[in-house]
């Protein structure tokens, strides 16, 4: 059975210069889709952080495939996370979170 | 798909910093990287910023950044530096400055470093000038980035994409490149492309931006500075015996 809404799975490497929370993450790319998109985009992009590792700097984020290109763009906008400067830079993109995991490892 | 970035600020004095810049670069997937220097640098300033690219696989390209007052100015400076150099840029504060630097052969890359639209000169008949003369119009990353910080990008974005059209329409090639010295404005090319959508480009002729124009630029520079290059599309294939 295929899913009325097909999901893109994004791995993302956080450059930051200090520690960040998983929270700040999440808030920071709300916060570049509202920006850009305003609410309506960003109620279309269907948002969810799913991981992200401080030590290895590592996030993994859901949206929906329409959006991409928008949450791409938001992405790429990021130059904060906090107060703190950051760059986000996505690594892969996958349609499900088994082959971006087998993607994310050979890179 | 090899990516170009045309405008790498790279801090001449400081070896260190310049490198973790290069590094990065390179990290991120470019192939070639444009450093602006100054007119008057010495040979022995840039060989180790060229070894170091070469090290990490990156094809260091020399790039000129004109910011003339003038189009005197203009005409004294190309005449002076554009030999040693194998990309010129004109930072086009001015309508005159703009006019003269399009209709310039000599001029590569037309850069408008101003947010605020009413200065920034890249209109119908700009885009006419440039097309005749082969200039492509650059667009900085980092200017969209700092726009968007500062809160300042819907006029700035709203000019973009009518530049960004007026150039599509006249056949002018544009350039996306970091135009930054700071290591957390730089982003991957495909991170770049994405960007442009916030100005209704789409992947395709972003991604020419970063890797087929620039490309065409440097290539066809380095053709007219090798030895063997006589005029456009005339190249010494043989020097005749004296008789």
């Amino acid at each position: 059975m295929t899913r009325l809404v097909r999901r893109r799975y994004l791995a993302l490497k956080i450059d930051c210069e200090g520690l960040f929370e998983a929270r700040a993450v999440s808030d920071a790319v709300w916060g570049a889709v509202l920006r850009l998109f305003g609410e309506v985009g960003a109620g279309q992009a269907g948002l969810y952080l799913i991981r992200c590792d401080d030590k290895t700097r590592l996030a993994v984020l859901r949206c929906w495939h329409k959006a991409l290109p928008m949450v791409r763009a938001s992405i790429a906008s990021i130059t904060k996370i906090g107060n703190t400067p950051a760059a986000v830079h996505v690594l892969r993109v996958s349609g499900t979170l088994k082959a971006l995991a087998r993607k994310t490892t050979s890179v | 798909m090899k990516f170009v970035d045309l405008h790498l600020c790279l801090p001449i004095g400081d070896a260190e910093r310049a490198e973790r810049l290069i590094a990065k670069s390179a990290e991120l997937g470019y192939s070639r990287i444009g450093v602006p220097l100054p007119p008057s640098v010495k040979e022995e300033t840039v060989k180790p910023l060229r070894q170091i690219s070469t090290e990490l696989g990156l094809d260091f390209v020399t790039r000129l950044d004109l910011n003339p007052r003038s189009s005197g100015d203009l005409l004294v400076c190309l005449r002076k530096f554009r030999r040693s150099f194998e990309v010129v840029s004109v930072t086009c504060n001015s309508k005159a400055v703009a006019r003269h630097a399009a209709r310039d052969r000599r001029v590569d890359l037309l850069c408008f470093p101003s947010v605020e639209p009413r200065k920034r000169f890249f209109d119908r008949a700009e885009a006419q000038l440039a097309s005749e003369s082969s200039a492509a119009l650059e667009v900085n990353v980092a200017q969209i980035l700092s726009s968007i910080e500062a809160k300042s990008n819907v006029a700035f974005l709203s000019r973009l994409r009518r530049e960004v059209a007026i150039a599509k329409s006249f056949d002018v090639p544009v350039v996306f490149s970091s135009g930054t010295s700071e290591l957390l404005f730089l982003r991957k090319p495909q991170d770049c492309a994405a960007l442009a959508l916030l100005f209704d480009v789409e992947s395709s002729f972003a991604l020419e931006a970063l890797s087929t124009n620039p490309t065409a630029i440097i290539e066809r520079n380095r053709a007219r500075q090798s030895l063997d290059y006589a005029a456009p599309g005339v190249r010494i294939v043989k020097e005749a015996r004296k008789p």
